[in-house]
């Protein structure tokens, strides 16, 4: 089977080796270069710890366990994978109990937490601020670096017969009378022959699907990171704090997720939302970055005298629904979509693209995968007004 | 038209930069009864070009090491007299990590309220900076350049600068880097900088990369500037004079030591900026500077949406219309970002910005109808002149040949110039994706430093100005502490805050 993978972030990249392993003959096409996109903006976040019971918490669970094959496959310097753990810490006592129901459900679903008193987060972490009340550790969370993933992981499918075409854009694809899928065309006039396409064209899915025919309403979604000056190891894990959060007048009542605090190789802090859904402004308001620096040096007063040295924006691709949209498209034959995740996507990617190549293959992955590949299809985006809305300019 | 006093936290025209451009825009804008801060990282007015010892020092570098004195001299005062007045408010000290524009209302209009830009207060010292905001109903960006480096082995040594940091040491604090110095690369900037050492006792070697036969391309231009001409034949007469030698078509290639610099290299190089073979030679030195041409600091302008355009010298810079606009309503660009050209441009070039303010305000102009023309006119011979000697002093293509593949290229992640070969052989294109891949340009400079080097080793790509939302480091204590209440606006200027 000839497929074309359209997008070189990290799910695209992920598709491409986890088809080219299933046997297809893979292209993958990319406007521009590996990673340039929204995975060039993320702090490369492999979390299970942010994330409620349900279907996403299923396929990050299942990610996991394939980023650590891949890790061992691959090698982990050529991923920068860092199983480091996440610790998540209630900053007021209040916040402790529905925290606690949190990991319970979490930890039906499979996700390792360790209860963490006030004594074992300093164990953990021993500059966190010293009052605070509690949390959890979970060791499966782990950190990559993602331009450098994709690269990597990219590679391996170029090794396995897949093509790397850069800076080609896709305009749109070529049907026989019956609709079946001949080609895919290209910005500069060639076509790549194919029997499926997939879309993983990330924060742009929206504008690809309507090339290809299938428009899905991936929507843009602005988020930052910031980066610190490099400094001696500070923080050893992923930590961020859950706040209780009792909003009357909204009548919204739940746990909300501040910054995520770590630090990486180079030896820089990134300090980034963990949660987008919580609903930072959307602009480049520098009051957003005060408030992700007050949380951050909240949590590590140490924090204090470092100096931020960038901040870099991305966009995050988001379905309304916020579970990213895989699986064949059911309007348009040949058409797969895998896209839509969110600020999970590197995270999410490795199980993606198991799940297209079954997809693409017929195989079950309930069976292969231990994934129910329905919530993930692109059908519940499309009932209503029957078609997908269009979706925003980007620009 | 009785002028106004700053009453509230808004001007009317913030002016970032007190170097010749934003001086220049500063006290034309108060000549015409507008309300002005001035924002500069600095503790004294004047910039790079006019840097001087703080106030009260008792270093007297010398009058030598300046031009235009006199223009300076008519500038500061003033602004220092409408400080004194209440109409300027001067930020020495501040430099503004970020600036918002607020969305238009429509294409091309003015939005609605004034720009806030935010600053950082560093004139308390470290630990007790505090971030504020400042409003302005206009702004002009005069921020000026930097050297542009260039990589070579050993240049990482101690004692090895930027041409322009050994002019600072000097202008600053009257301080000679050393006493053999060899000063390279390439551009009329280079002289200067050797004069000046020179007739401070060292003992100077310029190498300058190119041919000075190019200039020939160059002369009708600088026919139309007289000065010009009469500013180089100076310092032909003082290089002569302190018997500095300048050696044509060579360049520094490698700089040796131990703890510091102890020697250099120095290379004849071939039409197209290789090395001769059998040419090199080791000139024992104390202290090197390198400079080839300047970058302009175009982080605000990036991050405000101002739209470029590419420069005589090749640089991105900001476009401009004929009274300094950028294509950002409100926001007004002068002096190098506009494109590199020299102190004497950017006076002119602050002056039109003023002017431009002064017009879309519907108030008078401070300059008037001939005297414009005549600035015009000025503006026009420099930017023609700035153009031949960019001609005439372009970056050697065959530099890259000089950088083996144990030189760092990137210091503040310690990147080499092989692991920037590598991921350029294994496909990266462009400055950007070198960055992810090898870490070059991640660290503390933001890759001001080597952002050009790693360009000529990563051959052509995207030719993108990288987008910096922070402008200069902030400490994360000095933004969780304006959080949680609305930042502290500029009231009415405080009379202890002078330069």
């Amino acid at each position: 089977m000839r497929v074309v993978v359209v997008g070189a972030g990290i799910v695209g990249a992920s598709c491409a080796l986890a088809a080219a392993r299933a046997g297809c003959e893979v292209v993958v096409l990319d406007r521009g270069q590996v990673g340039a996109g929204t995975t060039s903006r993320g702090e490369g976040n492999v979390l299970v710890s942010d994330k409620e019971p349900g279907p996403e918490l299923d396929l990050a669970l299942v990610s996991r366990t394939v980023w650590g094959r891949w890790a061992e496959e691959l090698g982990a310097d050529a991923l920068e994978f860092e199983p480091k753990g996440g610790v998540v810490v209630a900053t007021a006592a209040e916040a402790l109990t529905p925290l606690g129901e949190l990991v319970a459900g979490q930890e039906a679903a499979g996700v390792v937490a360790h209860a963490a008193g006030p004594d074992d987060l300093r164990g953990l972490e021993p500059h966190l601020a010293p009052d605070l009340p509690g949390g959890y550790h979970y060791p499966q969370d782990a950190q990559v670096q993602p331009v450098l993933a994709a690269a990597t992981i990219l590679a391996a499918a170029v090794r396995l017969g897949a093509r790397h075409r850069p800076a080609t854009e896709v305009v749109g694809a070529r049907r026989s009378t019956d609709g079946a899928l001949q080609a895919v065309l290209c910005a500069d006039g060639s076509e790549v022959a194919a029997d499926a396409v997939v879309n993983a064209a990330g924060t742009w899915g929206g504008q690809v699907g309507e090339r290809l025919g299938a428009p899905v309403p991936v929507l843009p979604r602005k988020g930052y990171v910031l980066v610190t000056q490099p400094v001696p190891a500070l923080v050893h894990h992923k930590v961020y704090s859950a706040d209780y959060v009792a909003n009357v007048a909204a009548s919204t009542e739940g746990l909300e997720t501040s910054c995520v605090v770590e630090s990486t190789r180079g030896g820089t802090i990134l300090i980034g939302a963990s949660r987008e859904r919580v609903g930072f402004d959307p602009a480049m308001e520098p009051s957003t970055v005060a408030l992700l620096a007050a949380q951050a040096v909240r949590l590590f007063p140490v924090l204090e005298r470092v100096q931020l040295m960038r901040v870099y924006r991305g966009f995050r691709p988001y379905c309304p629904d916020h579970l990213p949209v895989v699986g064949p498209d059911p309007r348009v034959p040949g058409v797969l979509h895998a896209c839509g995740h969110e600020g999970a996507g590197v995270g999410l990617a490795p199980a993606t693209g198991e799940l297209v190549a079954a997809h693409l293959t017929g195989a079950d992955p309930v069976a292969t995968l231990g994934i129910d590949p329905r919530p993930f299809l692109p059908d519940r985006l499309l009932t209503g007004a029957g078609d997908a809305t269009r979706t925003e300019d980007l620009t | 038209m009785r002028p106004e006093t700053l009453r509230d936290g808004t001007v009317d025209v913030a002016v970032v930069g007190a170097g010749p451009a934003g001086l220049a825009a500063a006290a034309v804008a108060l000549l015409g009864g507008l309300t002005v801060a001035l924002v500069d990282a600095g503790q004294e007015l004047g910039g790079q070009f006019w840097r001087r010892p703080p106030e009260g020092s008792a270093v007297d570098p010398g009058d030598d090491l300046h031009h235009d004195l006199a223009t300076y001299r008519s500038l500061a005062g003033t602004v220092r007299s409408a400080a004194r007045d209440g109409r300027c408010r001067l930020l020495p000290g501040h430099h503004v990590w970020t600036a918002v524009a607020p969305p238009a209302t429509a294409p091309g209009e003015r939005p609605q309220g004034p720009l806030p830009l935010h600053l950082l207060d560093r004139s308390s010292g470290p630990g007790r900076e505090r971030t504020l905001r400042l409003d302005a109903r206009h702004v002009v960006l005069a921020t000026g350049a930097y050297d542009r480096p260039l990589p070579f082995p050993g240049w990482d040594l101690p004692g090895v600068y930027t041409a322009g940091g050994l002019q600072a040491l000097l202008k600053g604090g009257g301080v000679r880097a050393g006493s053999r110095v060899v000063v390279g690369g390439t551009g009329p900037f280079l002289l200067p900088v050797a004069t000046g050492l020179a007739a401070r006792g060292a003992s100077v070697v310029v190498c300058e990369a190119n041919d000075p036969r190019r200039w020939a391309c160059g002369a009708g231009a600088a026919l139309g500037l007289p000065g010009k001409l009469v500013e180089g034949a100076g310092y032909a007469a003082a290089l002569v004079r302190h018997r500095v030698p300048v050696l044509l078509r060579h360049a520094v290639t490698a700089a040796h030591g131990t703890d510091r610099v102890e020697a250099v290299t120095i290379s004849r190089l071939d039409a197209s900026g290789g090395i001769v073979p059998g040419s090199d030679r080791r000139v024992e030195a104390d202290a090197v500077g390198t400079g080839w041409g300047f970058v302009p600091q175009l982080d605000l302008a990036v991050t405000l949406g101002a739209d470029l355009v590419a420069s005589w010298d090749g640089n991105r810079v900001v476009r401009v219309d004929e009274w300094q606009r950028t294509s950002v309503p409100g926001l007004s660009a002068a002096g190098e970002v506009c494109g590199v050209g020299g102190a004497q441009l950017a006076v002119r070039e602050g002056q039109l910005a003023a002017e431009g303010v002064l017009r879309d305000l519907g108030r008078p102009s401070v300059t008037g109808e001939r005297g414009l023309a005549r600035v015009r006119g000025a503006v026009a011979r420099h930017r023609r002149f700035a153009a031949a000697m960019a001609h005439a002093h372009p970056v050697p293509e065959g530099w890259t040949a000089w950088v083996d593949d144990a030189t760092t290229v990137c210091r503040c992640e310690e990147v080499c110039a092989g692991q920037v070969r590598r991921a350029v052989a294994d496909g990266a294109v462009g400055v950007r994706q070198v960055k992810q891949l090898t870490r070059a340009g991640m660290g503390w400079c933001q890759g001001r430093m080597c952002a050009p080097a790693v360009a000529g080793l990563a051959g052509p790509g995207e030719g993108e100005v990288a987008e910096r939302l922070v402008a200069t480091p902030v400490p994360l204590g000095a933004l969780a502490r304006g959080n949680g209440s609305p930042p502290h606006t500029l009231s009415r200027p405080a009379p202890e805050e002078k330069v």
